[in-house]
C-alpha cells in the first residue's frame, strides 16, 4: 500500500461536482459530489455522498476507512472549508490492544468493523480523503472469503462499540449491501485506462465468491475456469490464473501471484500519480531506490516496475506499457522466482503492519527455526494477500515462540514480550536486513546500525514488515509475562490480604461520597458547558484524592457513553513521575495527540492548540497529581496549566492534586493563583468510623477479622495520620502474624486484636530502644559516657575527645579492658552509621563533634533495662 | 595444650619445622613421605575454604538467630513470586548484622521453588553504585532487558528513560505479569535523589495495580522513615524486618567454632578431624575466651569476626599447621591497635618533643588552639633547661618538622590555610589524647630521659 502515502504527498485539488444544496437546519451548503484532481494528471476522482472512502490517518499503510455521509461546506472553518461528514469504521488493529481478544477469533484479513462509537469525532476535512474504496457488508453467516485479489475490498461483518464485538444490525446491513451496489463506480475513472479494467456492475459479493473460486483454480495450477461472468469478475479471474504459479515451487511462486493481482492497477495508478510527483518527493525511503539486478531483468514483475516507476518519472510511460506483460512470463523460470523471494515485495510487506504485533530481534532469529511451520501456515493462510492474515500468522509464530522458550534455558530472549506496538527502529531495521536491494542511502546507513543479528539473517525468513515512516511511535515496552499464571487465593485470610490491598480497585469508595458528588458536578457542569475550569484538590497523602479523581473520570466516561455527558478526553499526569516539571509539556502533548516533541516545542504545539483551535474538538479533563513538584522558579508551567483552561476555545479542565490546603497561597505567584481560582477542595484526612466502614466495605462477607480489630486499627490509624494505606497496610501484616502464629491448618485464624496489637508495635515502634539494648558492651558504655559528657558540660553536643576521657573512665570503672583510641572511634562510627548518633560527616578525629539522636531519657531507658 | 603451644613459640626455627613434619610422618602411621606434601596440600585447602568464608558471603552458612526474620520475609517475597502481591520492605540492622546475607539467602530459596525460578525477574541496586536516579533507571531497564524494545535509542534522556520503564511497568497486571524483585542496597542513599522520584514510582507501583513488584531496601539507619518524603512514606507499607545481632556471647562463641571448623566433605578426613578438634580446644581455652569477649565487647559485629579470624589463619603454616590462642592474641592485638600511637613510634625526637610541647600548651591553655610561635617557645625553653642533653635545632628545621607533623595530621589547622597568612601563627589543634601520648612514649624506642620526664610533667625543671 505504498502509495498511499506517496499519493497523500502529491498535491490534488479537492473541489465541488455539483450544485450546493443548502441545509437551512445547518447554515451550510451540502453537496453530494466531490473531485478530487490529481495535479499534473487528467485523471479525476469522483467521490460521492454514500461511498466508502479511505481517510487520511496518522498511519499511512493503514488509512481509516469511512462511510462518505454528507459533504459540506463550512465557512467557519478558516483552513479546510470543505468538510465531509463520516460514518467511521475500525480496523482489527484500531482497536486497542487490551480489546482486541474480545473478538474471540483471529479477524479475517482485511476485515473492518463498523465503528459504533457516538463519541468518535465524525466531522473531517473533506480533504483528508484519500480516495474510495469498496467495503463488502457480510451476514453474520458468511464466511469472509480469504482470496484477496483485490486489497481494497474490505470485509465488514461485525461492529465495534468501544466494549464489544457485535453482528451488524439488519438494517445496517442492508444499507451497506445497498451501497456496495453503486460503489465501484468511483474506481472507473481511474482504471478507465487500463486495459484491464473490471466493470463494475458486478457485485463485490459475487465477486468475493469468484476470487475464492479462482483462488482454488490457481492452487491446482489449471486455467481458470471461464465462467460467464460479468466482465469484471473474469478480468479478475485471469489475473490470478495469470499470476496464480504455474511452477512446482508453490511458496515462491506463490509470493509473486500475490504481489501481481493488483499490481496492474496500482502501477496504473502510481505511474499516474509519480508523473506528477515532485523530484523533492524520492526522498521518501520506499520511493527511491538503486537499480537492482532484479529490476534489470527482461521479465520484471510488476512489483518492482511499479516501485521503479515511482523513482524514474521519466520512465513512466515506458511502464504504464509494460504494465501487463511481466504477469505472463514473471513465473516461468525458477531463477526468477529465485530472485523475486529475495526481494521481499514491497506491498506484503508493507500489509503486515498491526500494532499488536512486536517483533524483536531474538524472536525474528527464533523464527528462523519455525521457518517451515511459518511457511506452512502462511500458505495455508494465504497471508500473502492480506496484511492482516500475515499479521495473525506472526502471532501464531508468536505464540510457539513463547512454548519455544519455555523449554528453552536461554530465556532471556523473551524477557520481552510482543507489546502493542513496533517501536520505530526495529522495524525498520527489520526492513532494511530483510531487503536485499541496494536501498536508498538513509537506509543503507539504517543498516549499517542494524545488528548483525538481524543482517545474518535470510532475508526470505523475516517476516513482511512495514516501516512507519514520518509517524513517530514510542514503543510501548512491558515486562514479560508470567509462565505460570499467578495462584489464586486459597484461604480466606489470603483472600483478606488480597482484598486489603491497596492497589485493590473497590467498587465504590466509601466516606467520600461528597467530595467525589462536587467534583463530577464540576467537571460535568464544564462538559455540558463546553468551558474549562481549573479545581485545586488537596488534602495529606492517603486520604483518596487521586482514587476519587480516578472514580469521577470512570463515571464521567461511562455517562458520556450513555450520551449523557459530551465525549471528553483524559489525561493523567503526575508531577512525580516527570523528571523535570517541564516535561510535563511532553507527557500531555504524548497523551493528546501521541506526538513527540522537546519541552519547548511541546509548550509551543500545546499553547497552540488550546488557545486557537477550533470548536470541533471535545472537551480535555487533565488531572495533574502533585501539582507541587511543578513548581518552577519562573512557575511559568504552572501559569500556563491554569492559563489555558481561561481561553474559551481549549475545553479543557484541570484537576489539580497537592497535599497542602495553602499551596496557591504558600508557593505560587499571584497570577498563577488568580488563574487558578477559587475552587478549592479539601480531603481531610479519614476519621475512625471512616476507616472502619472503608475496612468494612473490603472485608464484605468474608470473615477474617474480629469487628474489635477492625475498630481498633480504626482507631488507631485515624489517631496517628488518617492515611487508609496505612490502615490497609497494618491490617495486611496483620493477617501475615495471624498465619503466622496459628499454624495448624484448617483451623481458620480470625485476626484478633493483639495481632494488629503486634502490627502496629512493628511498623511505629521506635526501634532505637531494641537497637541500643542490642549493641555491644562497648557500645553501650560509650553510650553512657556521652550522657556523662552532657551532664558534665550542660551542653547537648561534645567533641569526640570529651566523651573519650568519659569512656575510658567509665571503662576503668567497670573493669574493662583499656579501648584504644581506634576502637573508640570505630564503635562511635557505627553508632554513627546507625543514626543513634549524629556525628560530623567524613571527619574522625578527636575534634569529632557528637550528638545523641534520641532523647537521653530513652538512652538511659534502655541501658537500664538490662 | 597450652604446653605445646609454648613449645613451639619457643622452638619457633627451622629445626623445630622440620621435627613437626617428621613427628607427623610418623603420627600418621608411617604412610610415605609424601605425606608432608600432602599436609602443605591439606592447609593450602585449609586456608582456601576458611578464606572464601571469611571473605565471600557464602550462602552456605547458616543463619544465626535471624529465623524469624528470614521467614517473614521470605514468606512475603514468595507471596510476590507466587500471587503476584506487590510489596515493599525494608531490612534494618547495623553494619555487618547479615542484611545482605538474609536478603540473599531468601532469593536463593525461592529460586529453588520451581514455580518461581523462571517466573521472577531480580533487580539489584546499590545506592552507592545508583548515585542518582537516571543512572539507576537504566540500570533497571538492562537488568530487566527491556533495552532490547527500543534498540539503540533506549538510553536517552532521563524523561524518556522515566516514561518508558513506567510504561513497560505500568502495562502488566497482577496476574499475568512476571514478578520483579528489587533489591535496593544502601537504600537511605536513594532517598536523598532528586524528588525521590524514584522510590516514589517504585512505591507506587507496588501499591497499585500494576506489574507486581516487591521491593526490598537494605540499610543501616534507624531513622530510615524520616527521610522518606511524606507522599512516599504514605506509599511504603512500613513493614520493617530488623536485624539487631540480637546474640549473646555463648552464641558468639558458637559462631566462632563454626566459622573455623572444617566442614564433613574436606578431603582428607584425618586432617579435617585433628583441625575441628583444636577449633575446639581453642573455643575451651580461657585466653581465647578473653579474646573473644574482649572482641565480642568492642563489636557484635561478624564481618569484625571474620577479620580477626582472618588475621590469625594467616599465621598457619605448615611449620605451624594449628591456630592457636597465641595466634588469635595477636590477631586481637593487631585488631585493636591505635593507629594513631603507631604513627607516634616513629616521629623523631624533635617532633616528638614539639608533640609535649603541644600537649603542656595545651593542658595550660585548657585546649585551646595553639600556633607555631608558641609550641617554639615552649620548645625553647625546654631546651634551655636542659642544654646538655637536647641539642638545640633552628627554627626553620623546628618548622619543617612542624609542618611533617601537619602532614601526618597529628595536628590540624583551625581553618583553611591562606596563601598569605603566616605559618608561624596560624593556629593549630592537636589531634592526640594525653593518654595516647603518654601510652606512645612508654613504648617510643631509645627516647632521652629528659624528654620523658619533661612529659610528664611541664614543671618538671623545679
Amino acid at each position: 500500500m505504498a502509495y498511499y502515502s506517496t499519493r497523500m504527498k502529491s498535491r490534488q485539488t479537492y473541489s465541488w461536482v455539483g450544485r450546493p444544496l443548502l441545509d437551512p437546519k445547518l447554515h451550510h451548503q451540502t453537496y453530494r459530489e466531490m473531485s478530487v484532481k490529481v495535479e499534473g494528471c487528467s485523471t479525476e476522482l469522483h467521490i460521492h455522498v454514500g461511498q466508502f472512502v479511505l481517510v487520511e490517518g496518522n498511519d499511512d499503510e493503514n488509512p481509516y476507512v469511512a462511510k462518505l455521509v454528507e459533504l459540506f461546506e463550512d465557512g467557519s472553518e478558516p483552513r479546510s472549508r470543505k468538510r465531509a461528514r463520516v460514518q467511521w469504521f475500525i480496523r482489527f488493529c484500531e482497536v486497542p490492544v487490551c480489546k482486541q481478544h474480545l473478538l474471540g477469533r483471529k479477524p479475517a484479513a482485511q476485515e473492518i468493523f463498523w465503528y459504533d462509537y457516538p463519541a468518535c469525532d465524525s466531522n473531517i476535512n473533506a480533504e483528508t480523503i484519500i480516495g474510495p474504496v469498496q467495503v463488502v457488508a457480510l451476514a453474520p453467516d458468511e464466511v469472509i472469503p480469504t482470496d484477496l485479489k483485490n486489497e481494497k475490498t474490505l470485509f465488514v461483518k461485525l461492529s465495534w462499540n468501544e466494549k464489544k464485538f457485535s453482528p451488524l444490525s439488519p438494517e445496517l446491513f442492508a444499507q451497506l449491501e445497498k451501497l456496495q451496489e453503486g460503489s465501484p463506480r468511483c474506481q472507473k475513472s481511474v482504471e478507465a485506462k487500463t486495459k484491464n479494467i473490471e466493470s463494475p456492475s458486478c457485485t463485490t459479493a459475487e465477486r468475493a465468491v469468484k476470487r475464492v473460486e479462482s483462488r482454488h483454480s490457481s492452487s491446482k495450477s489449471r486455467p481458470a475456469p471461464t465462467h460467464p461472468v460479468t466482465p469484471r469478475a473474469r478480468k479478475r479471474l485471469e489475473l490470478s490464473s495469470l499470476g496464480s504459479p504455474r511452477t512446482p515451487n508453490t511458496r515462491i511462486s506463490r509470493q509473486t501471484s500475490w504481489a501481481s493481482p493488483d499490481s496492474p492497477r496500482r502501477t496504473k495508478r502510481k505511474a499516474a500519480l509519480s508523473e506528477i510527483t515532485s523530484p523533492s518527493k524520492r526522498s521518501q525511503p520506499d520511493g527511491l531506490q538503486t537499480p537492482s539486478p532484479a529490476r534489470k531483468a527482461p521479465e520484471k514483475t510488476g512489483e518492482i516496475q511499479r516501485r521503479s516507476c515511482a523513482k524514474d518519472d521519466k520512465k513512466v510511460s515506458a511502464e504504464r506499457h509494460m504494465t501487463l506483460r511481466p504477469r505472463v512470463p514473471a513465473l516461468k523460470t525458477t531463477v526468477l522466482s529465485e530472485e523475486r523471494r529475495l526481494t521481499p515485495t514491497r506491498g506484503g510487506r508493507r500489509s503486515s503492519m498491526v500494532p499488536s504485533v512486536i517483533l524483536i530481534p531474538e524472536n525474528i532469529r527464533k523464527r528462523e527455526a519455525e521457518e517451515p511451520e511459518a511457511q506452512d501456515e502462511a500458505v495455508s493462510s494465504r497471508h500473502h494477500t492480506s496484511r492482516k492474515s500475515s499479521l495473525l500468522t506472526l502471532n501464531q509464530i508468536k505464540q510457539q515462540l513463547r512454548f519455544l522458550g519455555k523449554s528453552e534455558s536461554d530465556s532471556e530472549d523473551e524477557e520481552f514480550l510482543p507489546a502493542a506496538e513496533i517501536p520505530d527502529s526495529s522495524s525498520e531495521e527489520e526492513e532494511d536486513s530483510t531487503s536485499p536491494l541496494p536501498r536508498t542511502p538513509s537506509g543503507a546507513s539504517r543498516n549499517l546500525r542494524s545488528s548483525t543479528k538481524l543482517s545474518l539473517q535470510t532475508p526470505s525468513k523475516t517476516p513482511k514488515k512495514t516501516p512507519k515512516p514520518r509517524t513517530p511511535h514510542h514503543a510501548t515496552p512491558r515486562i514479560r509475562s508470567r509462565n505460570l499464571a499467578a495462584q489464586e487465593p486459597a484461604s480466606v485470610l489470603e483472600e483478606a490480604r488480597l482484598r486489603l490491598h491497596v492497589s485493590a480497585v473497590p467498587e465504590s469508595l466509601p466516606c467520600r461520597e461528597q467530595e467525589f458528588q462536587d467534583i463530577y458536578n464540576f467537571v460535568e457542569s464544564k462538559l455540558l458547558d463546553q468551558t474549562g475550569g481549573c479545581m485545586y484538590i488537596s488534602g495529606v497523602p492517603g486520604t483518596g484524592k487521586t482514587a476519587t479523581v480516578h472514580e469521577v473520570i470512570r463515571g464521567l466516561q461511562q455517562a458520556a457513553q450513555a450520551n449523557d455527558v459530551p465525549p471528553f478526553q483524559y489525561i493523567e499526569v503526575n508531577g512525580m513521575k516527570l523528571t523535570e516539571p517541564h516535561q510535563v509539556y511532553v507527557q500531555i502533548l504524548q497523551k493528546l495527540t501521541g506526538q513527540k516533541a522537546t519541552a519547548i516545542h511541546a509548550a509551543e504545539l500545546l499553547a497552540k492548540r488550546f488557545r486557537t483551535q477550533g470548536s470541533s474538538q471535545e472537551t480535555t479533563v487533565l488531572l495533574v497529581d502533585e501539582l507541587d513538584l511543578l513548581w518552577t522558579q519562573k512557575q511559568d508551567v504552572m501559569y500556563n496549566l491554569f492559563d489555558w483552561p481561561t481561553h474559551k476555545e481549549a475545553r479543557l479542565v484541570v484537576l489539580t492534586i497537592a497535599n497542602t490546603m495553602d499551596l496557591p497561597e504558600r508557593i505560587m505567584m499571584n497570577r498563577v493563583s488568580s488563574r487558578l481560582g477559587l475552587t478549592r477542595m479539601s480531603f481531610q484526612p479519614y476519621t475512625h468510623s471512616q476507616l472502619q466502614q472503608i475496612l468494612g466495605s473490603r472485608l464484605k462477607h468474608l470473615r477474617a477479622f474480629e469487628d474489635d480489630a477492625i475498630q481498633f486499627v480504626a482507631r488507631k490509624v485515624a489517631a496517628l495520620s488518617g492515611d487508609a494505606r496505612r490502615c490497609l497496610d497494618i491490617c495486611r501484616r496483620a493477617t501475615d502474624i495471624c498465619e503466622f502464629s496459628c499454624q495448624k491448618p484448617g483451623s481458620p485464624g480470625l485476626v484478633t486484636v493483639a495481632h494488629l496489637l503486634e502490627a502496629v508495635d512493628e511498623m511505629f515502634s521506635s526501634s532505637y530502644i531494641t537497637a541500643i539494648k542490642n549493641s555491644s558492651v562497648l557500645e553501650q558504655s560509650f553510650l553512657r559516657a556521652i550522657l556523662a559528657e552532657f551532664r558534665r558540660s550542660g551542653l547537648e553536643e561534645a567533641t569526640f575527645q570529651q566523651v573519650y576521657s568519659q569512656h575510658v573512665a567509665l571503662c576503668r570503672m567497670e573493669g574493662l579492658p583499656y579501648p584504644t583510641m581506634t576502637e573508640t572511634m570505630a564503635v562511635c562510627c557505627q553508632l554513627g552509621s546507625c543514626r543513634l548518633l549524629l556525628v560530623e560527616p567524613s571527619r574522625n578525629d578527636l575534634l569529632l563533634r557528637v550528638r545523641l539522636n534520641v532523647s537521653q531519657d530513652a538512652v538511659l531507658y534502655a541501658l537500664k533495662e538490662e | 595444650m597450652t604446653q605445646r603451644h609454648f613449645q613451639r613459640r619457643r622452638l619457633h626455627s627451622k629445626s623445630w619445622c622440620l621435627f613437626v613434619g617428621f613427628q607427623f610422618v610418623e603420627m600418621s602411621s608411617r604412610k610415605l613421605k609424601s605425606n608432608n606434601l600432602k599436609h602443605s596440600e591439606c592447609l593450602s585447602q585449609v586456608q582456601r575454604i576458611l578464606r572464601e568464608r571469611f571473605c565471600h558471603q557464602s550462602l552456605h552458612s547458616n543463619l544465626f538467630g535471624v529465623q524469624v526474620q528470614y521467614k517473614h520475609l521470605i514468606e512475603l517475597l514468595k507471596r510476590t513470586a507466587i500471587y503476584g502481591e506487590s510489596n515493599s520492605v525494608l531490612i534494618i540492622g547495623p553494619r555487618g548484622s547479615g542484611k545482605t546475607m538474609l536478603i540473599n539467602h531468601a532469593l536463593k530459596e525461592l529460586m529453588e521453588v520451581e514455580e518461581v525460578s523462571e517466573n521472577v525477574l531480580q533487580v539489584h541496586l546499590n545506592g552507592l553504585l545508583q548515585i542518582n536516579d537516571n543512572i539507576a533507571l537504566k540500570e533497571i531497564t538492562r537488568q530487566l532487558n527491556l533495552e532490547n524494545v527500543v534498540g539503540d535509542k533506549v538510553f536517552g534522556s532521563f524523561a524518556e528513560n522515566l516514561s518508558f520503564l513506567l510504561e513497560a511497568l505500568k502495562k502488566g497486571d497482577r496476574t499475568s505479569s512476571c514478578p520483579v524483585i528489587f533489591i535496593l542496597d544502601e537504600f537511605d542513599l536513594f532517598a536523598h535523589h532528586k524528588n525521590q522520584t524514584l522510590l516514589y514510582n517504585l512505591f507506587d507501583i507496588s501499591q497499585s495495580a500494576q506489574t507486581p513488584v516487591a521491593v526490598v531496601g537494605l540499610t543501616c539507619r534507624l531513622d530510615i522513615l524520616e527521610l522518606l518524603e511524606k507522599r512516599v512514606k504514605s506509599r511504603f507499607s512500613h513493614r520493617q524486618i530488623h536485624l539487631m545481632n540480637s546474640f549473646g556471647f555463648p552464641q558468639y562463641l558458637k559462631i566462632f567454632k563454626e566459622q573455623l571448623s572444617l566442614p564433613a566433605e574436606f578431603p582428607d578426613k584425618l586432617f579435617a578431624e585433628k583441625w575441628n578438634e583444636n577449633v575446639q580446644c581453642l573455643s575451651e581455652d580461657r585466653s581465647v575466651r578473653e579474646v573473644l569477649q574482649k572482641h565480642f565487647n568492642v563489636s557484635k559485629n561478624l564481618r569484625s569476626l571474620h577479620m580477626l579470624l582472618m588475621l590469625a589463619l594467616n599465621r598457619v603454616t605448615s611449620s605451624h599447621p594449628f591456630m592457636t590462642a597465641a595466634d588469635l592474641m595477636e590477631a586481637n592485638q593487631l585488631c585493636s591497635m591505635d593507629s594513631k600511637a603507631n604513627i607516634v613510634h616513629g616521629l623523631s625526637v624533635l617532633e616528638i618533643c614539639l608533640i609535649i610541647a603541644m600537649k603542656h600548651l595545651n593542658d595550660i591553655y585548657e585546649e585551646e588552639p595553639f600556633n607555631f610561635q608558641m609550641v617554639y617557645n615552649e620548645f625553647q625553653k625546654f631546651v634551655q633547661r636542659k642544654a646538655h642533653s637536647v641539642y638545640n635545632f633552628e627554627k626553620p628545621v623546628v618548622m619543617k618538622a612542624f609542618e611533617h607533623l601537619q602532614q601526618l595530621e597529628l595536628i590540624r589547622p583551625m581553618e583553611r590555610t591562606s596563601v598569605n597568612a603566616q605559618r608561624e601563627y596560624q593556629l593549630m589543634k592537636l589531634l592526640l589524647d594525653n593518654t595516647q601520648i603518654m601510652n606512645a612514649l612508654q613504648k617510643y624506642p631509645n627516647c632521652p630521659t629528659d624528654v620523658r620526664q619533661w612529659a610528664t610533667s611541664s614543671l618538671s625543671w623545679l
